[in-house]
């Protein structure tokens, strides 16, 4: 049972489990075109980092990687924040969310 | 026994989440299934007892952020947008991702858990403070700078996001 591939939880897991979750928001960010969802998978891909940072705060008995989560999270509310004021701006004079409409510096 | 259930209902909540964050057409829609997601990752917290993160996810990212999403949804009318087509020509980016992740879990299927060698974990001493007293130890003592960083950070996004969303009078 030790080398289980289901039974004890281990830091892989997690591990495992955060790169899932940061590449499905790398094709979030990759693949749609609505400016709200590609922010949503940003979202995503900083959980992504949160999950890692914890599961080796664990791992090493240490509590900087929850400081570091904690400032992850700071970040992440700094940008959504600029990021939304930016869309409103944005959807004030081109009056679109779809990424490859806003071509402006495109020739 | 119970955590191991714990850690796969929280880790399907976050990743089926996240999987409909990315594929659902409208954008509410896509909001709740990041919901969703974002609990399932602080139900993860906790089993890693994180329990200070786990009240800052529940209150800052789904009470505080996804409020902001919803909010900013509502303003900017969506509904044309949910109508139209939602890939771009980017696909080719996302394909090689996605065979990226299925890689990923193929080579943890196949190799299991003792194929990652990480560094042996640290042993748990009886006499550690709670979780909040620990970290606000940490944050106040040895990580004070960047705390007060980060506070003029975020008076610097609420100034830029108010310029940014006002009307120009001019």
């Amino acid at each position: 049972m030790d080398t289980g591939l289901l039974h004890p939880i281990t830091t892989v897991h997690y591990l495992v489990l955060s790169a899932a979750l940061l590449l499905i928001g790398t094709i979030g960010l990759l693949v749609r075109r609505n400016v709200v969802v590609m922010m949503m998978s940003i979202e995503l891909i900083l959980n992504a980092v949160n999950v890692n940072l914890i599961a080796f705060s664990k791992h090493l008995q240490d509590p900087g990687g929850q400081i570091f989560a904690i400032f992850v999270i700071v970040v992440a509310v700094a940008e959504a924040a600029v990021g939304l004021g930016i869309l409103i701006a944005l959807f004030r004079n081109k009056e679109t969310v779809q990424i490859d409409e806003i071509d402006l510096l495109k020739w | 026994m119970l955590d191991t259930f714990f850690f796969y209902a929280f880790a399907l909540m976050a990743v089926a989440g996240a999987i409909l964050t990315i594929t659902l057409r409208s954008a509410v829609h896509c909001a709740m299934a990041l919901i969703a997601s974002l609990a399932g990752v602080a139900g993860l917290y906790l089993l890693q007892n994180a329990e200070f993160l786990f009240a800052v996810q529940i209150v800052l990212y789904i009470g505080g952020i996804m409020v902001l999403f919803l909010f900013v949804i509502m303003l900017v009318n969506l509904d044309a947008a949910a109508k139209q087509r939602q890939f771009h020509r980017r696909f080719w980016g996302g394909i090689a991702a996605g065979a990226g992740t299925a890689a990923l879990f193929a080579w943890f299927l196949v190799k299991g858990v003792g194929s990652v060698e990480l560094a042996a974990p640290s042993p748990v001493t009886a006499e550690t403070p709670g979780n909040v007293e620990l970290l606000a130890d940490t944050l106040f003592r040895e990580y004070l700078v960047p705390f007060e960083l980060a506070s003029l950070l975020l008076l610097v996004a609420i100034v830029g996001s108010v310029i940014m969303a006002k009307k120009r009078t001019s």
